[in-house]
Parts: C-alpha cells; structure tokens; sequence
C-alpha cells in the first residue's frame, strides 16, 4: 500500500481524474450496500415480531423490537443438542486437524529432510484425484465410525492445501541458522518445533485453526451422509431442517407459553436460527481478521 | 557445517558405487527417524481416509451388494458405466453441470477482480477497510445458512423481495422464483458471487501493492491519468494472476459444488438443477446403487483430473516453468 501516500501528495489536476474517483468511490460504496443490506436484513428481521415479519414490514430496521425469535429458537431441544454437538466438533476436529498440518508441514519445510518429495507426492495426489463419494462412504461404514462422534472429526480432516501454506510459512519465516545452533546444542526435532518453529509462527498457527474451525462449524455435509442419530447433529443440520424443509417441529417446544408464542412467529424464528448459527463464526472473526491477508498469500509463494 | 560433515560421510566413508538404493532409504530413515516419525501421523491418517476408498473404486466394476462385500461381489465390467452413458437424463445432466460452471465462472470471474482494482484505485481509506472487512464476511458464512438467508429474502410474502415488489407499486405478491425452474442458476450463481466476491479480492489485492510506486510516478510525471495508470500499470501487473487463476478454474468445469445445488434443489428445478454429484448422491447414495455412483463418481474424478493435469501443464508453459501448482 506504499503506493497510496506517495500518490496523495501529487494533486488532482484533471476532471478525468475527478470523475475517476467520484465513480470508484460510489461504486464501493453501492458494492459495500449490496454485501451489507442482506445481512442487517437478516439481524433486523431476527429482532422484530411475528406479525411485522410475516407480513413483509421489516425492509430495514426491526419493526416491533422484541426478543421473541431468540426465545423461541432457544427453547427449541434440538437447537441446544445441536450447538453443542457443533462446539464439540469444532473443538475437536480443528485440534486433530491443525494437529495433523503441523506434524506434516514441520518436516517438510526442512530442506535438509530427504523423502520430502515423497511425502509431499503422497499429499498432492489427495488434491488431485478423489475416489468419490460412495467407496469413503463403503470404508466409514467398515470402520464402524458411522453414527459415532468420530465420523465427523474424522472424515473431514487435514488439507493438502493448509499444510502447502503451512510448510511455506516455516521455510520463509524460520532461519535455517536457527536450527543449525539448536541442533549443536543437542535439541531433538520435537524440541525444535516446540521451542523454536511454534513460538514465532502464531499468525499461521491462528489462520489454520481459524479456518479448520469454521470449515467443521460450518459441515453440513458430512453430517447428513454419516449420521442418523438426533443427539449426534451438530447445529447445521437442525438450521437446515427448519430453514430450507421449511419444516417446524412444534413437539420439540415443551413449554405451552411459548407454543402461544411460536404461532404466527417462524418466520422470525428462522432468522434467529440464522444469526444463532453464524454469531461464533462472527465472534472470532475480529481476533483473525489481520492475519488473513498473510494466511492466504504465503500459500501462493512458490516454495 | 552440517552439510559438510555430511558431504564428507557420503564421499568417503561409504564407496558411492557400492551402496544399494535400499540401504540409502533406510540411512535416511536412520538419519532423520525424528522427523519421519513425525510425518508418519498424517501419512497415516491420509493412507487410511484418502487412498484407503481407492480401493473401493473397484466396485465400480463389479454387482456391489453389502452382503458380499467389496472383494465377494461379482465383476460386470464396464457396465455402470454404459448404463450411464445410455440413461435417457444423461446428457441432461451433463449440460446441467456445464451450464451452471461456466455461468459461475464467466460471471464471477471478473468481479473480484474490478473489485481489487477499485479498492485499489479509491483514495478514501476508510471506504477501502470498511468495503474490504465486510465483503470478507460472507464467505464465512456456511452453506445452509446461505440458502437460508436466499430463501428468507426471496420469499415472496414475507421476504426482502416482496417487500420491495410492493414499495415499487406492485400489487399483491410477486410470483416465487425460488420455485422456478428458470431462475434456478440466476440464484445458484449470483448468490454465489454474492458470497465469493470480497475473499476472492485478496490475491489481487495482494498483487496490485507489489506495485512498484516508481512505475506510478514515472506514469504521472508522463502525464498519464488514474484511469491510464490502471489500464497500463495496475492492469498489466495483475495479469499474470488473473491468466493463472482463470486456467486454474477452467481446471474445474466439471465440478459443481454438490451440498448447495442438493440444499436448493426441489421437484419443480430438478430439470435444471440435477448435476453430476447430485445424482451420485440421490442414486448412487440414496438408492443404495453403491456400484452404479462409484462408476459415475470415477467418470467425473478422471475427467477432473485429466482436466487438472493439462490445465497446470498450461500454466507451467505459460510462466516459463516459474509457476507450478502441482
């Protein structure tokens, strides 16, 4: 962005440039209304009432500010069986897969690690040829991991793509010099990625577990092939089943008072559904947000 | 130092001549054991859940019923894969898959990359971060959620859409498109672009700040515009990554995103709307025609990977051997 200061001291003399910038800058600011309006939709729509939702008022801000759609989807079983099952999968399967691209981008970013191009062979072929979905369906149903927990942190782990990133990280940003002086002090290769390699990569560390993080919040997928038992469902697919079946199962609201409620209200209550779903996805998005443009460019330095 | 002990060890010690390849192997292994060790965690975890269904690709060939089990089931040949090739919806859902790829790329190619190049142009830094952090946003959003949030606002009655239809003098309810067969790619790809368009913004973002500042000035002090300057400085420095991004997405025409094309899917769209992986999934998966979806399943990852293969051997001849994907 060094390009932006030096260009600010010249000033604007033509009106080509004037209209240049006026043009750019209300585009931006029509693209920044075309991205931003169906999600306040959405927020807005989640705070209003029943009546107000149904009949099409909400355009903007919430009409009837009410909490209502929050109390129904909140006693809703399933929605709770649901957010939990997700923080669990998300806990696990982002800490088994950052587990994974750690173990297998340390020895690759070392250059003097022979078998490098063996391994890094073995990990591209996933990238490149998939044997589809039926036969992993064939080997998750002989594993007997169908219908279990481990389906899901299993089935969905380790991205070729991370570790190449990964792998790029290390090489460019861990001197060599360092592992030199480690290794004549009689540090072990577990030590050096502890105590050395760890410590000064937070921001890939953080951007990898940020994105195996949502990528297993958000599965979906996976979910609806592996698992048949309700209390295993992460949130997804309950969110699916009231949202897209348009679908509303009034036997799992167990109390009478918000059963009164509930009518005249799912429409609100699918966009409450909706922000309850997203909001842990939009919490830690302000923590990562500055490593995002280093995560993913590094990938794309050839290494 | 490292290096030259080793130098020494190989040169002298032991004869090059002599050695077998095995005993090299197993020097190295003896050598860096810590770090093959290491390693051995994801190879393991890859060689059982990635290479561990190739084997079940052979089903693919033969009559696969449960009971029998992958090895006990009885060949048939090439059999699934003529009875795809002669199913009256076969060309149907080729086209279908085609169709919704190249309306996604042809339309949403393009758009980042006027994005970057605004987000770029634009003086006013405050506009820039505000557009930048919110256009990220969506494509965290997962793929139900974004269906939702599609039919929430497209609802005729309640939605954003009818809202809108009415304010602007429509009477009554506008007819529900997400029903309708012909709008059917419209949602898929523009919702799509919708969600995409922000994060695929950050490589040319990237490219467009290796800029050297030089090359601006030498164009202003030629008296060159903003606008000259984007189409003769910025433009022709992102291009390398626009040809390379493009043959890359050209590299996956055949794959269509199954969960979301599924998610949208209904009795009225099917026409349009039935992809390859859909019907893996529906038939193969859903009819428990296990053989018959593993044959369609290896059709459209050979094509992929055949389609992948002469796509980076493009790329790698275009960059002069300075850009390998694979």
């Amino acid at each position: 962005m060094k390009t932006k200061g030096k260009t600010r001291r010249i000033a604007v003399t033509g009106w080509q440039d004037r209209v240049m910038y006026a043009f750019t800058d209300t585009m931006l600011v029509i693209i920044f209304i075309i991205i931003a309006y169906p999600l306040i939709y959405v927020l807005s729509s989640s705070f209003s009432s029943g009546p107000a939702v149904s009949a099409g008022r909400v355009v903007l801000w919430p009409v009837d500010f009410t909490l209502n759609g929050y109390r129904i989807v909140f006693s809703y079983k399933s929605v709770w069986t649901g957010f939990a099952n997700s923080l669990f999968y998300t806990v696990a399967g982002a800490t088994f897969d950052l587990l994974l691209t750690v173990l297998a981008a340390y020895p690759l970013s070392r250059p003097d690690f022979k078998g490098r191009k063996f391994y890094t062979t073995l990990f591209l072929i996933t990238m490149l040829f998939s044997a589809g979905l039926i036969p992993k369906y064939i080997l998750m149903v002989n594993l007997r991991l169908t219908n279990t927990r481990w389906a899901l942190i299993l089935a969905g782990a380790f991205s070729t793509y991370r570790t190449v990133v990964m792998r790029t990280f290390f090489k460019v940003n861990i001197p060599g010099e360092l592992f030199d002086s480690a290794k004549i002090d009689g540090c072990s290769e577990f030590r050096c990625l502890t105590k050395i390699v760890l410590p000064l990569s937070h921001a890939i560390i953080a951007v990898t577990a940020m994105f195996a993080a949502v990528a297993n919040w958000n599965t979906y997928f996976t979910a609806i092939i592996y698992l048949r038992k309700p209390e295993l469902l992460p949130l997804q697919v309950v969110l699916r089943e009231v949202l897209v079946a348009q679908n509303v199962d009034l036997t799992q609201i167990t109390d009478a008072e918000t059963l009164a409620m509930m009518t005249g209200s799912a429409d609100v209550m699918k966009f409450s559904l909706i922000v309850v779903t997203t909001v842990p996805i939009v919490i830690i998005y302000p923590f990562i947000q500055k490593y995002f443009q280093k995560g993913v460019m590094i990938g794309s330095v050839k290494g | 130092m490292r290096k030259s002990t080793a130098l020494i060890k190989e040169g002298t010690l032991v004869p090059a001549g002599k050695r077998r390849r095995g005993g090299a192997v197993w020097k190295n292994i003896k050598k860096n054991w810590q770090l093959h060790l290491m390693i051995l965690v994801p190879v393991t975890y890859v060689l059982i859940f990635y290479y561990g269904p190739m084997y079940g690709i052979q089903i693919a060939f033969r009559n696969f019923t449960p009971r029998k089990g992958i090895w006990g089931s009885d060949w048939v040949g090439w059999q699934h894969f003529v009875d795809f090739f002669t199913y009256h919806d076969f060309k149907t859902i080729l086209l279908n898959t085609l169709a919704i790829s190249a309306y996604s790329l042809f339309a949403g190619f393009p758009v980042p990359i006027i994005l970057a190049l605004m987000m770029h142009v634009t003086r006013r830094n405050t506009l820039r971060k505000i557009v930048q952090n919110t256009s990220y946003i969506p494509h965290f959003i997962s793929v139900v959620v974004m269906v939702g949030i599609l039919f929430q606002v497209f609802n005729p009655i309640t939605g954003l859409y009818g809202s809108l239809y009415r304010m602007l003098g429509g009477t009554g309810y506008p007819s529900d498109i997400r029903l309708n067969a012909g709008s059917f790619r419209h949602l898929y790809v523009w919702s799509g672009i919708w969600q995409e368009m922000g994060w695929s913004t950050i490589i040319y973002v990237a490219a467009l700040s290796n800029v050297s500042p030089e090359l601006h000035e030498a164009a202003m002090i030629d008296g060159a515009q903003r606008w000259q300057r984007v189409r003769h400085v910025d433009l022709p420095a992102i291009l390398p990554t626009v040809a390379i991004r493009l043959i890359l997405r050209c590299g996956s025409i055949l794959s269509v995103g199954y969960v979301k094309v599924l998610l949208m899917q209904n009795s009225l769209n099917i026409s349009v709307s039935e992809v390859i992986s859909t019907y893996v999934y529906t038939y193969g998966l859903g009819n428990m025609k296990f053989s018959y979806g593993t044959a369609i399943g290896l059709f459209d990852s050979v094509v992929n990977l055949i389609l992948l293969l002469s796509v980076n051997r493009l790329v790698k001849w275009l960059s002069g051997n300075e850009m390998n994907m694979l």
